[in-house]
């Protein structure tokens, strides 16, 4: 069950959507995330999605790997729908019942309200499918690199983050030994209601607790022992260089997003 | 100067609980290792060998006396990344020293962090990766890899700093014997080859076997210190430590109890057996 876990997962690949830069990809999906939000009409939606399309097609992940993205937030997804299906007001009431009101209006939300957060997951994460964790906190220190003027530490957030995805795996595994361990002695994390299950997951929280603490202790020895002394003076064994594609990446998510604008401020 | 690391009286305590007596885990240690040997520092649990060798690169400071790293002093602050580049340490657990999710990464992690530029990295880092025969494994997932796999990875990224010494705190005791192996004939190899100073601190005995030095610790102090030969022969004292001797010497000592005539610094098996059958003629 903990192998399902898709947070931060990466297909390994050589396509164009692989080879771009991790900036250029942070950017691409801000620019998307902005026109899905500008987006009002069904053309709108049908172009965004196309866009999709054709980035998952460029990508070579599979279509089957995005949706089960999708599972996780699924009850996000149908409990927006729902709301916005029964309890948004409008002048043609198709069917009524006590606080609940379907109307055109409300339909047409429910189905934007869908397809928008459908799209927006699955955009975002087609970016995580394609970017490796290292390239990705690596393009978001560089994007960020100004805010270090406002003493933002951008260097030790991604960091934090680029340790924390390295540790994923091995605590998973330690996950399943403990639990492993659990079993062999009698726990039973299967049955029981709630609460109950709940409860039985502390004996393996505690110790996984207490050695993640003991681990991050040894690593920041460890790192100092490697001469760790912050983000100063750092080099970087890839630097991240701006190619042409990179720049004709951008030039055609700004077009879209031009394009979503244009059709919003004419109406359609 | 021909000492890599040298200690003068060397005390050592860990903090203690609010009004107890702190409790010296060094208590007064004179050392001095030679530039390009292979010591090898053994010791029961709390004899005080993994606190030692945490002050050979300033990860503890000395309570008393003072730690040299060729010629530098550990407790000045100014020197902290000199001394730290130095001196290489690769600890016990494999897992919780691999920073990066790439093996390249990873090893580039100490270049990165001393400034070295790109290009010098990546030969440094593919150079690294050679030594320690890891080279297949460049864009390998270190989670993925076996204990004496990540060990070796481990060993990388401390040779990319280029050291001259490297000190390994226990670094086979999670290990099988496999990975044991691969990861003391890859240090035996870069002292040979590279003349790194190699610091060895265990409590496997026949990992001492082919040492230049042995240095038995106990009790916060050096209790014996010379050649292989010259600290295995002493079996009754390491005995008394604690310490199981080899197997080899093991047999010797019980043949001579017996009253055969037989040397007991024979440490390897082929040794060993050559002086069991010198003694039947």
């Amino acid at each position: 069950m903990l192998k399902d876990i898709t947070l931060g997962q990466y297909f390994p690949g050589d396509t164009p959507a692989h080879r771009l830069d991790p900036r250029t990809k942070i950017l691409l999906v801000v620019l998307y995330i902005a026109a899905l939000f500008t987006a009002k009409s069904f053309l709108t939606y049908g172009l965004m999605a196309l866009v999709l399309a054709a980035c998952v097609r460029i990508s070579k992940v599979g279509l089957k790997a995005l949706v089960k993205g999708l599972k996780p937030v699924l009850f996000i997804i149908v409990f927006t729908g729902i709301l916005n299906l029964f309890f948004t007001p409008g002048e043609n009431e198709l069917w009524a019942w006590g606080p609940f009101h379907v109307t055109d209006t409300g339909i047409q939300n429910a189905a934007f309200m869908v397809l928008r957060i459908m799209l927006l997951i699955m955009g975002t994460f087609l970016m995580t499918y394609t970017t490796s964790p290292i390239s990705l906190t690596d393009g978001l220190e560089r994007l960020l690199n100004g805010l270090k003027r406002f003493h933002v530490p951008v260097h030790e957030l991604t960091m934090i983050m680029s340790i924390a995805l390295r540790f994923i795996p091995t605590l998973i595994e330690e996950t399943d030994k403990i639990m492993s361990a659990q079993k062999a002695r009698g726990a039973d994390f299967e049955s029981g209601n709630l609460i109950e299950k709940a409860r039985a997951l502390v004996p393996i929280l505690v110790p996984l607790f207490i050695s993640a603490f003991r681990r991050a202790d040894e690593l920041a020895t460890a790192m100092e022992c490697r001469c760790y002394h912050g983000g100063e003076g750092r080099t970087k064994l890839h630097v991240l260089k701006y190619e042409g594609r990179d720049y004709v990446a951008l030039a055609l998510g700004a077009l879209i997003l031009a394009g979503v604008i244009s059709l919003r401020v004419l109406g359609l | 100067m021909n000492d890599m690391i040298q200690t003068e009286s060397l005390r050592f305590a860990y903090p203690a609980d609010e009004g107890q007596k702190p409790v010296y885990a060094l208590r007064g240690v004179d050392l001095e290792i030679e530039k390009g040997s292979f010591v090898v520092v053994l010791g029961h649990n709390g004899s005080g060998k993994s606190t030692l060798a945490k002050t050979f690169n300033a990860v503890l400071l000395p309570a008393g006396g003072k730690v040299y790293v060729e010629g530098m002093d550990t407790l000045d602050q100014e020197l902290l990344l000199a001394i730290r580049q130095r001196v290489g340490m690769v600890f016990q657990n494999p897992d919780n020293q691999i920073v990066a999710n790439v093996v390249e990464e990873d090893v580039a992690f100490a270049p990165e962090n001393l400034g070295v530029p790109t290009e010098e990295i990546r030969k440094r880092v593919d150079a690294a990766l050679k030594a320690v025969g890891m080279d297949e494994f460049v864009t390998h997932a270190p989670h993925l890899l076996s204990g004496g796999q990540k060990q070796r990875i481990a060993i990388a990224g401390v040779i990319a700093m280029e050291p001259a010494c490297i000190v390994l705190d226990e670094a086979t005791a999670m290990l099988d014997p496999i990975g044991r192996r691969e990861v003391l004939t890859t240090v035996h190899r870069l002292n040979k080859e590279k003349g790194i100073t190699v610091i060895l601190i265990t409590h496997h005995m026949n990992e001492a076997e082919a040492a230049d030095r042995v240095v038995v610790m106990d009790d916060g102090r050096v209790d014996l210190d010379g050649t292989p030969q010259e600290v295995f022969s002493q079996v009754t004292r390491l005995r008394r430590l604690g310490l199981t001797v080899p197997d080899t010497v093991d047999l010797l000592d019980r043949l001579r109890l017996d009253g055969w005539d037989v040397p007991l610094d024979a440490l390897s098996v082929e040794d060993c057996a050559a002086a069991v059958a010198g003694a039947l003629k």
